[in-house]
């Protein structure tokens, strides 16, 4: 067995970074984590119950985790991953996104239709906002001045002023907008409907949709198509989009904004991270609990990973371990 | 038409406007009712059952509530009046209702009553049958100013059908009552056992003479009544229950002679809404409710709160209050609504029938959501559940 990691790392042609892999597993209440390098599980660690939305800070000394069923964000050493302490997120934190400065956090309470913003240094809440019905998805803008958040009953984009932290603008979207992804240079902003079946592409500076996505697969039932996780690639020329039931990954042409392909991954993919040197794309999918590996530059599935039990949203260290 | 045409002017100019936080001082309002007619009925069977003085008028609090929260960005406000009465006072509650200008009042009553309300209002309002499950009100009896928020009879059959024919269970005992609500359902399951290849090889009707519901010694009737009932009868796989009005059902499991399960009015039920569904987001929605209501949701309250939700929905893609602006929008091809149901929700253009999943529940869990996957159809395959376009009696 000693020649596996050998293999794959042939596979790889050029050595790859080795970054850790947190995966949260929403039934199983742990986390697993993965090395990016080997692709192979390093360990499975409990953190409080129903973990879901999951982020690292931009040093990457902190991993933060929704514990919805908790009402809290708990916060872990990524590398012993011991638990530091707690930040009080308000009810039934489910995603939460960090200011690119790792300060504050902003989180939707599902339950209570409000953004939490928190210090993540003082750990107080400094403010919450209301927004729509079922707040659920979180961007921010790459300058740290916009955080969107999306209301899944609502059907709207709120734009929050990270300064006065007031709502300017809302956006009505298609239904059940899931989550919220801006591209490196801030020019779109692109907001997935999870029953709408569709990502609508915002221009930020205008807040209108610009464009809107569809997704037509070959033998696979319109109503199973479910946009959730988008992530964008850093130069902005590729998005994937995760569909849920439709266990694929769409990658669309940033610039075109057309579907270039469709990637079949593990069934209801919900939620995506790349590794640091965007290699690699790693995908979290509930029904088969497992998460698959894309090869960002070929636009091939090429591993999947058992991982715990309804495996929900992942995040990547920015360093080496 | 014109209107129509407007109508979508008006959404598409909204959708490509951002909506600002800010808007006019006064917010528009958007008034709708809940009439809510209690008929004259025997308790429930099961005391689990028992009606709630707030039921299906906390679906719709939950709905204003969340209307509201969306109205907020829209300069919206929604209000649903609540009006519960006997028979008697169903005509003049409605009378009241639509004299106070309220253009949309979603119907909780019989079919009978749905159908004499809806011709009472004629084209001065739109009723939204959220619980009268007949196929007649929707097929020769129906009316084009009624949309059915509630699955008809031959849905739910249609989806219990799927599932058993998935479970490779063909050979149907059907035991109806003798009520016509109850041939009405027991139909539907006839309709469906011819629709998906079953076989319904024995059929008996359980007469309701009255009897003894609930009493001390009740259950040891029960359990002498139920095997007798049942015995002799050529061999089949499931016993489908069709008792609209329950008076039997919940007797039958374990009860029956032979060893089978027992689906339909009981056992494994196809229902709109169970407490215990926390698929596609439901958790949150159930939350919501109990802390709302102090009880757990049940199927009236969860189609009370989608009728209202779709009139939400209605204005929040329109912009409008007009009513019927509202009502040509509903009725268009662009209205779609999201139920905790993991699919967008639309409206049948040949009988106005919400189409949507069924759940097939136990009596603590969703077992299965219908339609199963292995049936097809060309158009949606939420209408593999229900009368077809082809089939439809309706016209209007």
């Amino acid at each position: 067995m000693r020649y596996l990691p050998t293999l794959v790392l042939c596979l790889a042609a050029a050595p790859a970074m080795a970054n850790r892999v947190f995966v949260t597993n929403e039934k199983s209440n742990d986390v697993t984590v993965l090395d990016s390098d080997t692709q192979e599980v390093i360990g499975t660690y409990p953190v409080g119950n129903r973990p879901r939305g999951i982020t690292i800070s931009p040093d990457g000394t902190k991993l933060y985790v929704c514990a919805s069923d908790d009402d809290l964000v708990r916060v872990f050493d990524p590398e012993t991953m011991e638990e530091l302490y707690t930040l009080p997120s308000g009810p039934d934190p489910e995603l939460f996104v960090l200011h690119p400065s790792g300060n504050p956090l902003y989180i939707a309470n599902e339950d209570d239709n409000l953004v939490t913003v928190i210090d993540t240094q003082t750990r107080k809440v400094l403010a919450e906002i209301p927004v729509g019905v079922e707040p659920e998805g979180m961007g921010v803008s790459p300058d740290g001045r916009v955080v969107i958040n999306t209301s899944e009953t609502t059907n709207m984009a709120h734009f929050i002023d990270t300064e006065s932290f007031q709502i300017f603008a809302n956006v009505l979207v298609d239904s059940r907008p899931r989550f919220a992804e801006y591209n490196r240079d801030g020019t779109k902003l692109y907001v997935s409907a999870e029953i709408g079946g569709t990502v609508s592409v915002i221009d930020p500076s205008t807040q209108q949709i610009i464009d809107k996505i569809g997704f037509e697969i070959p033998g696979v039932l319109p109503e199973a198509i479910q946009p959730v996780g988008v992530r964008v690639t850093d130069d902005g020329s590729r998005v994937f989009v995760a569909l849920g039931p439709a266990n694929r990954v769409a990658v669309i042409d940033g610039k075109s904004d057309e579907v270039r392909d469709y990637l079949l991954v593990g069934q209801r993919v919900w939620q995506m991270a790349f590794t640091p040197d965007q290699k690699y794309l790693f995908t979290t999918n509930g029904n088969s609990n497992d998460v698959s590996i894309i090869d960002v530059a070929r636009e091939k599935v090429v591993k999947s990973i058992p991982v715990g039990q309804q495996p929900w949203g992942v995040v990547i260290a920015p360093g080496p371990h | 038409m014109i209107r129509a045409i407007t109508g979508f002017l008006v959404a598409v100019v909204l959708l490509a406007t951002p909506v600002w936080a800010q808007r006019a001082a006064d917010p528009m309002l958007i008034r709708a009712a809940v009439l809510r007619v209690d008929a004259q009925t025997l308790r429930p069977i099961s005391r689990l059952e028992l009606p709630t003085a707030d039921l299906g008028f906390a679906g719709a609090r939950l709905a204003i509530e969340d209307n509201d929260t969306t109205g907020r960005f829209m300069g919206q406000d929604f209000e649903a009046q609540e009006v519960a009465t006997g028979p008697d006072g169903a005509n003049a509650a409605l009378d009241s209702l639509i004299g106070a200008g309220i253009a949309f009042i979603v119907v909780l009553a019989d079919d009978q009553t749905t159908l004499a309300l809806a011709d009472r209002a004629g084209d001065r309002a739109t009723i939204l049958n959220a619980r009268a499950r007949g196929d007649a009100l929707r097929g020769a009896d129906c009316r084009a100013n009624i949309i059915h928020v509630a699955p008809s009879h031959a849905m739910i059959a249609d989806a219990l059908a799927q599932f058993l024919m998935w479970k490779n269970w063909p050979r149907w005992f059907l035991v109806e009552g003798s009520h016509p609500a109850d041939t009405d359902l027991a139909d539907a399951y006839r309709r469906a056992a011819s629709k998906f290849g079953a076989k319904i090889v024995e059929t008996r009707v359980y007469e309701d003479t009255g009897g003894a519901r609930r009493t001390d010694s009740g259950h040891v009737q029960v359990q002498k009544q139920m095997p007798v009932f049942t015995q002799r009868a050529p061999a089949y796989d499931v016993m489908i229950a069709a008792d609209d009005s329950d008076v039997f059902a919940p007797y039958l499991p374990y009860q029956t002679w032979d060893p089978r399960p027992v689906a339909g009015s009981v056992g494994l039920v196809p229902r709109t809404w169970h407490p215990a569904m926390e698929a596609w987001g439901a958790s949150q929605f159930q939350n919501r409710f109990e802390e709302l209501a102090g009880r757990p949701m049940r199927e009236v309250d969860y189609q009370t709160w989608l009728a209202l939700r779709m009139i939400g929905e209605a204005a929040t893609r329109t912009g409008s209050a007009d009513p019927a602006v509202l009502r040509d929008f509903l009725l268009s091809d662009r209205f779609e609504v999201a139920g905790f149901k993991g699919q967008k929700l639309t409206i049948r253009d040949w009988d106005q029938q919400l189409r949507q999943p069924i759940l097939l529940t136990t009596g603590d869990l969703m077992a299965s959501v219908s339609p199963q996957g292995q049936y097809l159809h060309q158009v949606s395959q939420l209408d593999t559940l229900g009368i077809d376009r082809p089939e439809t009696e309706c016209s209007f």
